[in-house]
């Protein structure tokens, strides 16, 4: 007596992942949401340029497509030599923390986690001030070393290597008997990250005037994306993004413990490995460009899973649309209100948003019960 | 040394020791020299008590934990020789406890007890549906299958756990005290429906209880592990025995039969 239940009835009602028609409004929406976001920010600005001429202009330079209209002069370069860079630069850098934000709070199991949390924001931090400030504490560096790096600014590469040295770091620290427990790994980020930020006081302290430069660069700035700096972060960004992607069922898994993930067939400790790398290498990549920005990497994928739930398949995806676009309008706003770092403006408008979203409903959750 | 594969045996323990390393470099011996031989279709109960390394026991048959000394095998080849994930597609758990992520609907979580059979790197297929679906109708969770899984009460908590692990489609279930929490009504259901399962899908399955009448009830052979040995491995009237369980728990207790025969034992005092 064989129990089956192959009725159309209810197989219908047991889909296990989600609907062809839920991922097209997802994603969909999203794209579409980017691609808007995209169009406006490039357009407004100091100079005003209208959206018909903007459009016109993006199709002409990144499809290819003939300018059939005439746009006011200088237009064409302040939108693409300016404002796309930095549009672009916003996009990455959101996606980029959206993604890793998610990894890191289902890796974590910890509501709180963000992308910085282990101890990228603050190797990073000490790598860029230590780029600020060689050039002014050893002259002869100004002249050599110190300009570019396969195009790229000192700090930048030292803020990229300073991320990803200190995860590499605290991860291994944080290695007994084969096994990094995520407490442990909290832990050791959080003390590691410590020592670094007396290292980030202290150079600050020694900075004199050059303190604006470094206190612009730990809020997270836009203002000195450029061309080259993209060319670096969008491969980079591009591959960790989409080998995050396709673990989805890794992350899922993780989420019941490592344990019961392990008896589900998961390789749970090369699994951990692997997302922690990633997760960072994108954080790292990120930061290298725009500074500390607080705040997105924290709050998209907490919105995202009240809006379309928690399994990954679609929260990964969906938060690298989402941050993208959400820096981006986030940047757009840095830029009307005078220019002010845009991590002022995440805080500023994110961390309220955030408080009223916990307020009000029972669907800020932890990531896990019981 | 070789130990002549018995074709009729899924899993075997053979002469296995385990400690658990201490903060101090010292080591917790659990399990000194235990043998334990699963058959196809067995429906074995392991009992013993707290500490008494039950659990120990299930982590070294799903390679969670590596034995200090002897052997677990699983189809006569040593577990830690098997990939996790083909074992993961033999080898169910229903744990003592599971922190189950919030947000997740009940049919979505059964639909993780797949991830070893996966196929498709985004998809999942008709074979994963199939197996969901039967496995909330055997485990009696159709009607959660909608249901948040943080909405639910203990017993049906329960009910979605067997399903996670039924539709992982396991030769061989293993039970860490799927009783626990449950009330007598839920522990008896429970326990029926894993009776009626392995009838129905060929199931072997090895179950840690604590309450021996239960223990007794529910299957035919019942192996007891204390001082880090199976002391005794049989049917339940000669196993859970009054002068064993003084033994092991250091509980008087006595035998006592129903007025239709059925043989159960009673706590002397508390």
């Amino acid at each position: 007596m064989r129990a089956t239940a192959t009725a159309p009835a209810t197989t219908q009602a047991l889909r296990i992942g989600p609907s062809l028609t839920r991922v097209t409004v997802v994603l969909g929406g999203g794209a579409i949401l980017l691609g808007t976001a995209m169009v406006v920010a490039v357009a407004i600005g100091s100079v005003g340029v209208g959206l018909g001429d903007t459009v016109a202009i993006l199709g002409h330079r990144l499809l290819g497509l003939p300018l059939a209209r005439s746009v006011a002069p200088g237009a064409e370069s302040i939108i693409f030599d300016v404002r796309l860079p930095r549009v672009l630069t916003a996009m990455l850098v959101g996606g980029g923390l959206g993604l890793a934000g998610t990894v890191f709070q289902a890796l974590l199991r910890n509501p709180m986690a963000d992308p910085y949390i282990i101890g990228t924001a603050a190797g990073a931090s000490l790598g860029a001030i230590a780029g600020l400030m060689a050039p002014i504490l050893v002259p002869a560096l100004a002249i050599g070393l110190g300009s570019t790096w396969l195009g790229l600014g000192l700090v930048q590469v030292l803020a990229f290597a300073g991320g990803l040295g200190t995860v590499l770091l605290v991860y291994a620290v944080s290695r007994a008997n084969g096994r990094v427990p995520v407490v442990t790994l909290l832990l050791t980020g959080y003390a590691v990250s410590s020592v670094l930020a007396a290292g980030v006081a202290l150079l600050m302290f020694f900075s004199g005037q050059h303190l604006g430069a470094i206190f612009g660069w730990l809020m997270g700035s836009l203002a000195a994306a450029k061309w080259i700096n993209l060319a670096f972060a969008a491969p980079l960004l591009a591959i960790s993004a989409a080998l995050l992607v396709v673990r989805w069922r890794g992350l899922n898994l993780l989420l019941l413990g490592d344990g019961p993930a392990a008896n589900l067939g998961l390789n749970v400790e090369r699994e951990k490995l692997a997302l922690t790398m990633l997760a960072t290498l994108a954080t790292s990549t990120v930061v290298a460009i725009s500074g500390t920005i607080g705040f997105v990497g924290l709050v998209v994928p907490h919105v995202l899973r009240l809006a379309i739930g928690p399994d990954h398949r679609l929260l990964l995806p969906a938060s690298v649309l989402y941050g993208a676009a959400l820096l981006a309008v986030a940047d757009l706003g840095a830029r009307v209100a005078g220019g002010i770092p845009v991590g002022i403006v995440t805080a500023l408008i994110g961390a309220p948003f955030f408080i009223w979203l916990l307020r009000r409903s029972r669907l800020v959750r932890p990531v896990v019960t019981q | 040394m070789t130990v002549a594969v018995r074709s009729e045996a899924l899993a075997q323990v053979e002469g296995v020791a385990f400690a658990y390393p201490l903060p101090d470099g010292r080591r917790r011996d659990v399990l000194r020299s235990v043998d334990l031989s699963l058959a196809r279709g067995d429906l074995v109960a392991l009992v013993g008590t707290n500490g008494s390394g039950k659990t120990t026991l299930l982590r070294l048959l799903t390679g969670l934990l590596r034995p200090d000394a002897g052997v677990v095998r699983f189809e006569g080849r040593p577990v830690a020789a098997w990939r996790r994930v083909d074992l993961a597609r033999r080898v169910a758990v229903l744990p003592q406890q599971l922190d189950l992520p919030v947000g997740f609907r009940v049919a979505e979580l059964v639909g993780m007890g797949r991830a070893p059979h996966a196929r498709r790197l985004f998809a999942s297929t008709e074979a994963d549906e199939r197996a969901v679906a039967r496995a909330l109708v055997d485990a009696g969770a159709l009607e959660l299958a909608d249901r948040f899984a943080e909405e639910l009460s203990g017993g049906e908590r329960q009910r979605l756990l067997v399903a996670m692990a039924l539709a992982q489609e396991p030769d061989l279930l293993l039970l860490d005290e799927p009783t626990l929490h449950l009330d007598l009504a839920h522990q008896v259901a429970l326990l029926g429906a894993i009776r009626r399962l392995r009838g129905q899908r060929g199931l072997t399955v090895l179950a840690v209880l604590h309450d021996l009448n239960l223990a007794a009830a529910f299957a035919p052979r019942v192996a007891i592990l204390d001082e880090g040995r199976v002391v005794a491995d049989g049917p339940p009237a000669e196993v859970l025995t009054p002068d064993l369980v003084r033994r092991v728990f250091g509980v008087h207790v006595d035998e006592a039969r129903t007025p239709d025969g059925r043989r159960h034992l009673a706590l002397r005092e508390v």
